[in-house]
């Protein structure tokens, strides 16, 4: 690399060439249960990964160590160009900025309308004007097929079109990351393909996306790296094609009884 | 003056007519409550209605005012009302609402199965309510009716208005003479406090393991 | 028995105790209104300092509310009154009156509104967190709305009693409704007239609170003025 007299700030180049989100072995444990034993993985910029295992394999702990829901106990998280470590909170604040979660359970304000839980964050952390935030809603909301419903109650929606709305209310915070923890797996069956949906347009249009799913189909056809979690190790990762030949017995057995 | 053991013994006599004054309230107001919340859930609308009427107007006045129209009530008679008598009538009174009310809650709490479990055995209404019903209510309203005889002794001290001695009267009467309020008063909290403070802990536990037991 | 009753004393031209009464009202509307705006507030804090991480904070509040849980609120006012009177802190009966309703209060508002928080789903809480609001933004925006209305029929209820309970501030004086009530008896000995009336008064004061309460309600809660479901 070469000194120039007008060097470019230092953090933005590496930075962008960067990946968006690296865990640097990671552990975690609740009380003496460990439940990461040393993760290492990297997002690159605009990749979506997929983390797949049993139920209680860490993934979604490994999800939530990332925006700092979870503190991590050794190890470090880069994030964005910021790290989580486990002692320093510091970062959490930009970290949240940068990052978007959408749960299994919504988690909709309730007593929000829809532009309302979407315009909150905005307004209360970036300090965006009124109009601009509700622009910044209508914008978000089209993305997600509900225009029609920015005036309702949670209450008053479906399952897939509250979680279509708790998507677009991670959106609105214009993130560089989005984490999905098996959003799908409280809905019904027909409410599945319209989440589906958005997160695949999501996902073409360049976003950063790290998710959780049962959904083999969709992270075959979506993935660009599948990150497959036994007993909080990362077991065997490998490109979207990886679940057609399995390379341990334990993926070859996740994939044949199907979850 | 300095507190001494006269003051004290002074103050624990109030205490027995406190104690004494509740049970009396607690008694009176139960028997009264029942009648309120048996009548709450009759099938007769009139009875009904008479009952919300009346928890709905004992609820809005204060039972200071309900001691006063007591005392006074009663004295309309001609005869010489005790105090003890005026102060129980009210407390008793203004409980029934508040009873009649909470127990009502816990007798519709009881599932609708069992009403109709009842009826399906041909019990008759009163069978039906004192076999079956009223059991698994009183299950129900345990917790809820101790945390509110911790009302009632706390209701207590209102007949003060009417120079009933009881705890907070006695003590109010020592600190004429004496003027040491802080002190006073405090040992008079101290002593509401260890009538009231088991009551609402077994309140609140008994509470809490009904809660475990129906999740 | 056959007693008469006589309400005239009301209309007395020398005395026109009417006035008094209606002036005794207005004074416990005053004390009331004050003491639940106080109490709410030192209330609502109280139940925010409950959820903190410092424990001494939460022992400290959880003595508090016990201690006035406890302890019936006359004897908390002679102690307030005539307690802080002896080592030279005077205040007018209104003012002792105040303070020891809202001490009173608070306590009882405290634990309601801690129940109302414990009730929002932890879910709510991580997303907040997770969409970068502070801790202040999360309580305020987050958590205490739905928290307030979920317990505002509890709430609506206590300061219904508590302003039942300013009827015992006759004792230290304060001229509210039962002192105006009674001098009025003291003076025509109409004791039973006399607190018919008064009890007419407060039960009319109980329906406009709760009346006021859910006017409240509807005010500033838009979910239920739309939907009329609790949230
Ligand atoms: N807050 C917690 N406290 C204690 N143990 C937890 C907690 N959260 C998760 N665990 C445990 O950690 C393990 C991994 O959980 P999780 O990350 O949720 O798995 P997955 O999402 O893969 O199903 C499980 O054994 C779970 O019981
Ligand atoms: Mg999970």
């Amino acid at each position: 690399m070469t000194l120039h007299a007008t060097a470019p700030a230092p953090a933005v180049e590496p930075a962008a060439a960067a990946p968006a989100v690296r865990f640097n072995a990671v552990h975690k444990s609740f009380g003496t249960l460990e439940v990461l034993k040393g993760i290492s993985f990297a997002v690159g910029r605009g990749e979506v990964v997929c983390l797949i295992g049993r139920s209680g394999s860490g993934k979604s702990t490994a999800l939530r160590c990332i925006n700092g829901l979870e503190r991590i106990t050794t190890g470090s998280i880069d994030v964005c160009g910021h790290v989580v470590s486990p002692d320093g909170r510091a970062d959490l604040h930009a970290v949240r900025k940068r990052v978007g979660i959408v749960f299994q359970s919504y988690n909709l304000f309730p007593h929000l309308t829809v532009e309302q839980n979407i315009t909150l964050a905005p307004r209360r952390v970036k300090k965006t004007a009124p109009a601009e935030a509700r622009a910044i809603a209508a914008d978000v909301l089209a993305k997600v097929g509900l225009s029609d419903k920015r005036d309702s109650y949670p209450e008053q929606l479906s399952g897939g079109q509250q979680q279509r709305v708790a998507i677009a209310r991670a959106l609105a915070m214009q993130p560089e990351v989005m984490l999905f923890d098996e959003v799908t797996s409280a809905l019904d069956p027909e409410l599945t393909g319209e989440v589906l949906k958005v997160m695949e347009d999501l996902a073409r249009g360049g976003m950063t996306m790290v998710l959780v799913t049962h959904e083999m189909a969709f992270a075959s056809r979506v993935a660009d790296k599948i990150i497959f979690m036994h007993q909080g190790r990362v077991h065997e990762a490998g490109p979207r094609d990886m679940l057609s030949r399995p390379e341990t017995p334990e993926l070859r057995q996740f994939v044949g009884t199907g979850l | 003056m300095t507190f001494s053991l006269a003051n004290l013994v002074y103050l624990l006599q109030g205490t027995l007519w406190t104690v004494a004054l509740a049970l009396l309230s607690f008694v009176g107001g139960g028997v009264l409550g029942l009648a309120v919340a048996l009548m709450r859930v009759s099938r007769f609308g009139a009875l009904r209605f008479a009952a919300g009427t009346w928890i709905q107007v004992i609820q809005g006045i204060p039972l200071p005012v309900l001691i006063f129209l007591s005392y006074f009530g009663l004295g309309v008679t001609g005869f010489d009302v005790p105090a003890l008598a005026a102060a129980a009538l009210s407390i008793a009174v203004n409980s029934s609402a508040f009873l009649g009310d909470i127990w009502r809650g816990c007798i519709q709490a009881v599932a609708k199965t069992q009403w109709e479990a009842a009826d399906s055995l041909a019990l008759n209404g009163f069978q039906r309510m004192v076999d079956v019903v009223l059991p698994q209510a009183i299950r129900l309203a345990i917790p809820a009716t101790i945390g509110f005889s911790v009302q009632i002794i706390k209701n207590t001290s209102y007949a003060v208005v009417i120079g009933f001695i009881e705890l907070t009267q006695s003590g109010k009467i020592i600190n004429n003479a004496l003027y040491e309020p802080f002190l006073i008063f405090t040992i008079v909290g101290l002593v509401y406090f260890a009538l009231c403070s088991p009551l609402s802990n077994a309140s609140r536990r008994l509470e809490a393991r009904l809660r475990a037991r129906g999740a | 028995m056959n007693y008469q009753f006589d309400f005239s004393f009301l209309w007395d031209p020398d005395n026109s105790y009417w006035r008094d009464i209606l002036h005794g009202t207005w004074l416990t509307v005053e004390l009331t209104l004050l003491a639940i705006v106080l109490g709410f507030t030192l209330g609502a804090a109280c139940a925010i300092g409950s959820t903190s991480r410092m424990p001494a904070l939460r022992r400290a509040i959880a003595v508090y509310v016990e201690v006035i849980r406890n302890t019936p609120l006359l004897v908390q006012t002679f102690w307030l009154f005539f307690g802080l009177a002896s080592i030279g802190f005077k205040f007018s009966a209104f003012t002792a009156a105040v303070i020891a309703l809202t001490v009173n209060i608070a306590a009882y508002t405290s634990e309601i509104i801690r129940s109302g928080i414990e009730s929002v789903r932890k879910g709510q809480i991580e997303a907040a967190e997770s969409l970068g609001l502070s801790r202040m933004q999360l309580l305020f925006d987050v958590v205490l709305p739905p928290a307030i209305e979920r317990v505002l029929p509890s709430l609506s209820g206590q300061f219904v009693l508590m302003m039942l309970a300013t009827s015992i501030m006759a004792q230290i004086s304060t001229e509210e409704l039962m002192a105006a009530a009674s001098r009025i008896q003291s003076e025509t000995f109409r004791g039973f007239e006399i607190y018919i009336v008064v009890a007419v008064v407060y039960l009319a004061l109980t329906v406009a609170l709760r009346f006021a309460f859910a006017l409240l309600a509807w005010a500033a809660f838009p979910r239920r003025r739309r939907l009329g479901t609790p949230v």
